[in-house]
């Protein structure tokens, strides 16, 4: 399952449902979740999580944001045509609100 | 799309409490347009969505619609699948008997592996 996360972590909990439910899969951080796959507070819960789920972030958000350069390792950087082949290579997806 | 064969299994993810924002609301509304398209659909209630089932809800003070009623006339509409997440209701000192209606308590886990048995996923 893909699941995809658009708030970011340290005003939302949307990621924290997610970690805290899902099973494994894809995790795909746009918009203002993209600073989930930086350094930061965040940083200790996701690297965790990449044990049971395959993180990615949104490029264009990254780039927007100014943090396309500091990305954690593990972290897979996929542009729009990315988003498609995640939605579609999955068998369902989630948009945590 | 209601052809025989042809049903999906939708369900409906909230996770917000009801009448601080519309989200509550407008998932019941989406949940009762699908239910007339006969298709599988299940509620799942999560962190603070699962205050939209307690018991005793009175809105008459802040002028707005009480729509959890509504939640009990589901069973009307063939709705009978209702998990509520059991680390959410324990997390806000709730039990079963603080709801409204009548639901499945599923582990976080459990719930996880229900997500990933549908066909579609709608959060609200």
């Amino acid at each position: 399952m893909l699941h995809i996360i658009n708030k970011s972590p340290y005003t939302n909990s949307a990621l924290d449902a997610c970690l805290r439910v899902a099973q494994g899969g894809d995790i795909l951080l746009i918009e203002d979740a993209v600073y989930a796959a930086v350094s930061g507070a965040a940083e200790k819960q996701v690297r965790e999580a990449m044990k049971q789920f395959k993180f990615h972030a949104l490029q264009g958000d990254l780039e927007a944001r100014g943090i396309a350069d500091r990305v954690l390792d593990g972290v897979n950087k996929v542009d729009y045509s990315g988003f498609v082949d995640l939605v579609a290579n999955n068998k369902n997806c989630q948009s945590w609100l | 799309m209601s052809e025989e064969g042809n049903i999906k299994k939708f369900m409906f993810v909230n996770r917000k409490a009801p009448y601080g924002t519309i989200y509550a609301l407008e998932s019941l509304e989406v949940v009762l347009i699908t239910a007339a398209f006969d298709q599988d659909v299940s509620l799942a209630f999560l962190d603070d969505g699962v205050y939209q089932l307690k018991k005793g809800q009175q809105t008459k003070g802040i002028e707005t619609k009480n729509f959890s009623p509504t939640y009990r006339a589901l069973e009307g509409y063939d709705i009978e699948k209702l998990y509520v997440e059991k680390e959410s209701l324990e997390a806000r000192g709730l039990s079963e008997d603080d709801l409204l209606v009548d639901v499945t308590v599923l582990g976080r886990k459990e719930m996880g592996e229900l997500m990933d048995q549908q066909d579609v996923v709608l959060s609200f």
